[in-house]
């Protein structure tokens, strides 16, 4: 049987987004469907190789799971890629934005990736953005 | 002969015990059993729902004082 594909866009850098998406992604990996993350814009400096730091709430719900176990969104999306068929793509644009290379985001990360092969690989997928 | 893990995921939220269980799952071999504590209820049943769609054996759910033991038996 042919497995469903998700495709998640990522933009934001609040923490109930982030944790949305990466929620999205690694349970959706794990069930068997082939999920295709995009990360960009706020979202990007979330991503960079050993850095921890936490992306502020926008809401309430942000500072009640802040005072909770719940899983980190980085390890969630690491899961997605060692425990299901997930890929994470950095914008390239993104990338030069802020001037660095590939060897400044996390190993689990692909290779970054353009618009245009992005939006031909969605399209006949489910698509999520956040 | 088949052994039985114990993975004790009391106290984190979902999808926290989910992705516990499939890690040690990934490391078990086919016939062993594994049994998931857990203190998140929606993991109570995202595992059976999970252990169906990829098509492992679901062993049973009990509940006690709050923790949720959940087994199952890795099929394939």
């Amino acid at each position: 049987m042919e497995p469903n594909k998700i495709s998640i866009v990522v933009v934001s850098g609040a923490f109930e987004r982030l944790q949305m998406a990466a929620m999205v992604a690694s349970v959706g990996a794990v069930s068997g469907n082939e999920v295709r993350v995009f990360l960009s814009m706020n979202a990007m400096p979330f991503f960079l190789r050993g850095d921890q730091k936490l992306p502020p709430a926008e809401g309430p719900f942000g500072t009640l799971m802040s005072g909770k176990n719940v899983p980190a969104f980085r390890s969630l999306f690491e899961n997605a890629v060692e425990l299901g068929d997930a890929k994470v793509y950095p914008c390239s644009m993104a990338m030069d934005v802020m001037g660095i290379e590939r060897e400044a985001l996390e190993p689990y990360l692909s290779e970054p990736m353009g618009l245009t092969k992005f939006l031909h690989d969605v399209r006949n997928s489910q698509v999520w953005s956040f | 002969m088949s052994e039985r893990k114990v993975i004790d995921a009391r106290g984190s939220f979902c999808p926290g015990p989910l992705m516990e269980l499939i890690g040690w799952m990934k490391m078990a071999a086919v016939g062993d059993e594994l049994e998931l504590l857990s203190t998140d209820k929606g993991s109570a049943s995202d595992v059976p729902e999970w252990v169906n769609k990829v098509g492992h054996q679901f062993i049973g759910t009990r509940e006690e004082a709050g923790v949720w033991h959940i087994t199952v038996k890795k099929a394939k």
